[in-house]
């Protein structure tokens, strides 16, 4: 009885921190619970009939499990962390707002995950992909991945791994593993001339010497080998063929499932969201979806807030990229360049935690191809002088950057630069992107993101 | 041989980037552009040798700890050519990873002491807890001009430095070296190592062109006074890093 108190307690906690206008509340009642009662998460998410799955990656990970969702969307009722909320805490809060719910999906942060496995006892995991991201807060990229083999290690022998076989370090966690589905990409027209600068994971897991690609798609992801031992990517249970990318407006591609191969469109665009893509089939598949129910769930998805959305700004669009670390921001700028490289760009860059407080990540992305075609950029956010700078030294005349720290007057310097009719491209990172949406949303054009997720 | 320009070798571009290195090469190279002053980028991997005085400065990135141990070995091979180098003049800037391995050893956490090249005269040891967040320090290095330098460290490793030798800077916010001496950094003649990267020289003009000095003056045997640029923005960039650090420098 004593956790039905605790929860009501934090349930009105949550609904108070949304009336007194402090943002979603989407993880203070997590926050409260998981504080109170330490191991409620894992009895709450023991209730849940069907289970729970957990998904984790640097990249992509609220766009693949808002995928899984869409997918999953009338099938089962879900306890999902859609928010982004992706913590012990946001875990906690996505089970108390969904008591009848049948299955819980969540997205998890990379560094939390070994903990939240631990606690929740999923009996799938999709792990997507490790990039460098905000090494500020989490030191070194192999550390997590060793977290998470131990976490791999402890999981019964029939939970499903789902592992993105074109990212080496990923898949070497699942090496011999029997409940595993290995997926990734199979067509090199859409590869990469080569590894792009930022590239991480370039030396084999098992003996040192620099990989091999036969096709570098996104970073380090692509058809790996190791010339001095021969360790290669391994055969894929599930794969996207045939791509074709449509610059902004999305991509389809061939999915084969060991059902056999159906097109997909995706409304998404990017070769980025085809591994999303193609990562929230092979959950959705483990979870019981058929490869027709997996299709038409893909292609109903529209895009998860502020990764990439397109906003109705009065007479003109505001088109929002999320960009986060190099390997999303590579992406993010190879998409733009193939639709169509804008000549007017916002871009935004906090230095918060949730950003990732060294901003020096910002010299590792390929900004080049953007800046190429760009007349004007106006820089903005806590750091937005350290952007000015990246754009400065990588060749834009100094002329065409406008620096203007604050956010919302940056935004209306954009729209007051972009003819009625156009586009506006802004490109934030994860805190400037909810406070954006934010401003928006203030003038009415957006709903909040805890009104949609609700 | 031209005298108005700068050979640089940059050691394992491949291997030690992490901290966005290039962006203190674009800096360094931009500069030099803007002055009319040629800029040879000569990339150094693994087993490439490295000719005395073929540089005039040598650059040395930062790692994560798996990229830094897949060089160590190799870069104890060019040792002696590195010494070599730097006695004869030609300037160098180690950068994080780059700055451990440039001095004599780096004793492990099992107490396992891998050599390092020798050139800085300090030693790093592994430590408990890494070193995270903004930092400001004070640098003198040249008699009575006291300028700032900004940057962000990330660091498990104590560095303690030989007695009597000479610090980059005086920590102002931030750990710095080993978080208790209160210095950051090295500097032996035209030779500095430093954990700041951000990166390093962008929003640090002053002392880019420091770097950029020395490097010439390996050439012309006197660092040149370098035409003044308009440096606002890198300025104004400098005082909110600057900013950050004394709001946030040095706590864990």
């Amino acid at each position: 009885m004593r956790l039905g108190l605790e929860i009501a307690v934090a349930r009105a906690a949550g609904r108070l921190s949304r009336l007194a206008g402090r943002g979603g509340g989407t993880t203070l009642p997590g926050k409260i619970l998981a504080t109170v009662d330490p191991d409620a998460v894992g009895t709450l998410a023991r209730r849940l009939p069907l289970g729970s799955a957990l998904l984790s990656a640097t990249n992509g990970k609220t766009t693949t499990a808002a995928i899984v969702a869409e997918i999953l969307d009338g099938r089962v009722r879900l306890a999902h962390n859609r928010a982004g909320a992706n913590l012990v805490s946001g875990v906690a809060s996505a089970l108390l707002a969904s008591p009848d719910a049948e299955l819980g999906l969540f997205e998890v942060d990379e560094g939390a995950f070994p903990d939240v496995a631990r606690r929740v006892r999923p009996h799938a995991v999709c792990l997507a992909n490790l990039f460098r991201d905000q090494l500020d807060r989490y030191g070194e990229l192999e550390l997590i991945a060793e977290h998470w083999r131990d976490a791999v290690g402890e999981l019964p022998e029939d939970a499903w791994v789902v592992a993105n076989a074109d990212d080496p370090l990923v898949a070497d966690l699942v090496r011999g593993r029997e409940a595993a589905l290995r997926f990734g990409l199979d067509d090199p027209r859409v590869a990469r001339e080569r590894l792009p600068h930022a590239a991480d994971s370039k030396y084999c897991v098992a003996c040192g010497t620099p990989y091999d690609y036969a096709a570098a798609y996104v970073g380090h992801l692509g058809d790996w080998r190791c010339p001095g031992c021969g360790l290669a990517r391994p055969p894929l249970d599930v794969w996207a063929g045939a791509i074709d990318l449509d610059g902004l407006e999305g991509a389809s591609f061939d999915l084969h499932t060991p059902e056999g191969k159906q097109r997909v469109e995706l409304r998404l665009p990017g070769l980025y969201n085809v591994y999303n893509a193609v990562a929230a089939a092979s959950l959705a598949l483990v979870l019981g979806a058929s490869a027709a129910e997996i299709c038409a769930g893909i292609g109903r998805f529209r895009g998860a807030f502020g990764r990439f959305e397109r906003i109705r700004a009065g007479d003109r669009d505001v088109l929002l990229l999320l960009v986060k670390n190099p390997a999303g921001a590579n992406e993010v700028v190879r998409t733009l360049v193939a639709g169509g490289a804008p000549r007017l760009a916002v871009v935004a860059l906090n230095d918060d935690i949730a950003d990732g407080r060294d901003v020096s990540w910002i010299w590792d992305v390929d900004f080049e191809p953007l800046l190429d075609g760009l007349e004007r950029v106006v820089a903005t956010g806590a750091r937005a002088q350290e952007l000015a700078l990246r754009c400065k030294y990588g060749g834009l005349d100094p002329e065409a950057i406008e620096v203007v720290p604050d956010l919302e007057e940056a935004l209306d310097r954009g729209l007051a630069l972009t003819p009625p009719g156009g586009e506006l491209v802004v490109l934030p990172t994860y805190t400037a992107m909810l406070a954006l949406r934010r401003i928006v949303a203030g003038r009415g054009f957006v709903r909040n993101y805890w009104e949609a997720a609700a | 041989m031209s005298r108005n320009k700068v050979v640089v070798g940059h050691l394992y571009p491949d291997y030690l980037n992490i901290y966005a290195d290039r962006g203190n090469m674009a800096v360094l190279e931009r500069r030099a552009a803007w002055r009319g002053i040629g800029f040879d980028y000569r990339a150094i991997g693994m087993g490439d040798g490295i000719v005395p005085g073929e540089h005039d400065l040598l650059y040395v990135g930062g790692g994560q700890d798996r990229e830094q141990a897949l060089v160590a070995l190799d870069l104890v091979g060019k040792g002696e050519a590195i010494r070599e180098a730097a006695e004869a003049g030609t300037a160098v800037l180690a950068v994080c990873g780059g700055y451990q391995l440039l001095g004599r050893f780096y004793r492990d956490r099992a107490g396992v002491e891998l050599p390092g090249v020798g050139v800085l005269p300090l030693h790093t040891v592994a430590g408990e807890g890494r070193m995270i967040g903004d930092v400001l320090l004070e640098c003198e290095l040249v008699r009575g001009e006291r300028r700032p330098l900004a940057g962000f460290e990330n660091h498990a490793g104590r560095t303690i430095l030989d007695d009597g030798a000479e610090p980059l800077g005086r920590v102002v916010a931030g750990f710095g070296n080993d978080g208790r001496s209160g210095h950051e950094g090295c500097r032996v003649g035209r030779a500095v190592g430093t954990y700041l990267h951000g990166p390093l020289l962008p929003r640090n003009a002053w002392f880019a062109d420091w770097i950029l000095a020395q490097a010439l003056a390996h050439r012309l045997g006197e660092p040149p006074q370098l035409e003044s640029l308009p440096d606002d923005l890198e300025e104004s960039a400098q005082r909110v890093s600057a900013a950050r650090a004394r709001a946030r420098g040095g706590r864990r």
